[in-house]
């Protein structure tokens, strides 16, 4: 028993050395957005990752008009989708956008405020009441 | 003596290294017949592009080419593949040596019209180099097979389809000399650097 008492001494500084490691590791991935995740797994393949969009195909989400002027329909559209024509910075797009019907209140909100604080943009952040709000209004 | 040799050997190696990362490879699996070995080809094949041109085998013969399948209503990796198509079309603009050629895996949602609207709206106002090519849906999915591709439909899939995003590169003979992730844009910068090796062979 007292021999094994100096080995374990040595292991002191590894262990606390992992622990902190670990900590740091957990503290990182908390700061990182869980907007940012949402969006480049759900988004960013059409969106681009710059919210830049694709030529005439897929609008832009940096510096949109349309994002500015329609703030209160976005939960829905992230839910449900979007098709028919709309006009984006003055460019004309008429394609559809698929439905995230699995996305919770939760990380609309967080997809939204991601949106809304990239690339430029600076709108009002969106409170988890408010996205659930508006989306009642489009629940099927 | 021995030293000359020696010199002659370091010279060789070197040689060696340098010339090797010239030449691409030309992949797929090689058919012996008796002393001869051939190298795997792009079988023959015939579709209709956005201008309703015949695009083919033959009318590709003698030119550089880069092959993907995709779909215009795909929701998952198409637009990023159509993004990083874009950017090398682009690099090779007004060089008529080198094509780009999209084959739809809907055959039945995007008929030549519906890829016509899609080039157009892609800034691809002729089809003179980036061919968006529609063919029957068998001739399709086997050709996907030939270029080592995974395409198909499923309706558990996003959009319905299954299908990878690879861009196949094919020298003026028909050999396929490299693939890349068509959503990767380090390896479509390698692939276009690829283009102009193949350019100067």
């Amino acid at each position: 028993m007292k021999k094994s008492k100096p080995r374990l001494l040595y292991l002191f500084p590894f262990l606390a050395l992992m622990l902190i490691v670990g900590v740091l590791m957990v503290i990182r991935e908390g700061n990182r957005s869980p907007g940012k995740y949402l969006y480049e797994t759900r988004c960013q393949n059409c969106h681009q990752e710059d919210g830049s969009g694709l030529k005439a195909l897929i609008p832009p989400l940096a510096g949109s008009d349309w994002l500015m002027e329609n703030q209160d329909t976005l939960a829905c559209i992230i839910r449900h989708g979007l098709s028919g024509p709309m006009t984006v910075n003055g460019v004309y797009y008429d394609e559809v956008m698929p439905a995230n019907e699995k996305l919770r209140p939760g990380q609309i909100m967080n997809i939204i405020n991601y949106i809304n604080r990239s690339w430029g943009n600076e709108h009002e952040k969106i409170r988890l009441k408010e996205v659930k709000k508006r989306l009642e209004k489009c629940a099927h | 003596m021995r030293r000359t040799i020696t010199v002659l050997l370091a010279i060789g190696l070197l040689a060696a290294c340098s010339s090797r990362k010239k030449e691409l490879p030309r992949l797929g699996p090689m058919t012996v017949n008796g002393s001869d070995t051939a190298f795997y080809r792009i079988p023959a094949f015939e579709f209709l592009d956005q201008d309703s041109q015949v695009v083919s085998n033959e009318s590709l013969a003698g030119k550089i080419y880069v092959a993907d399948f995709f779909f215009t209503s795909c929701p998952t990796i198409c637009p990023k593949m159509t993004k990083e198509m874009d950017r090398a079309y682009l690099h090779f603009k007004g060089n008529e040596r080198v094509h780009f050629l999209s084959h739809t895996i809907d055959t039945r949602h995007d008929s030549i019209p519906v890829l016509r609207k899609y080039a157009e709206k892609m800034d691809v106002t002729d089809a003179r180099q980036w061919h968006f090519v529609w063919g029957p849906r068998g001739e399709i999915y086997d050709m996907a097979k030939a270029y080592f591709q995974v395409a198909y439909p499923d309706s558990m899939a996003p959009g319905g389809f299954v299908h990878s995003g690879q861009f196949a590169l094919v020298d003026g003979e028909g050999y396929i000399r490299a693939f890349y992730n068509g959503t990767d844009p380090e390896e479509i910068d390698e692939m276009i650097r690829d283009i102009d090796r193949l350019l100067s062979e």
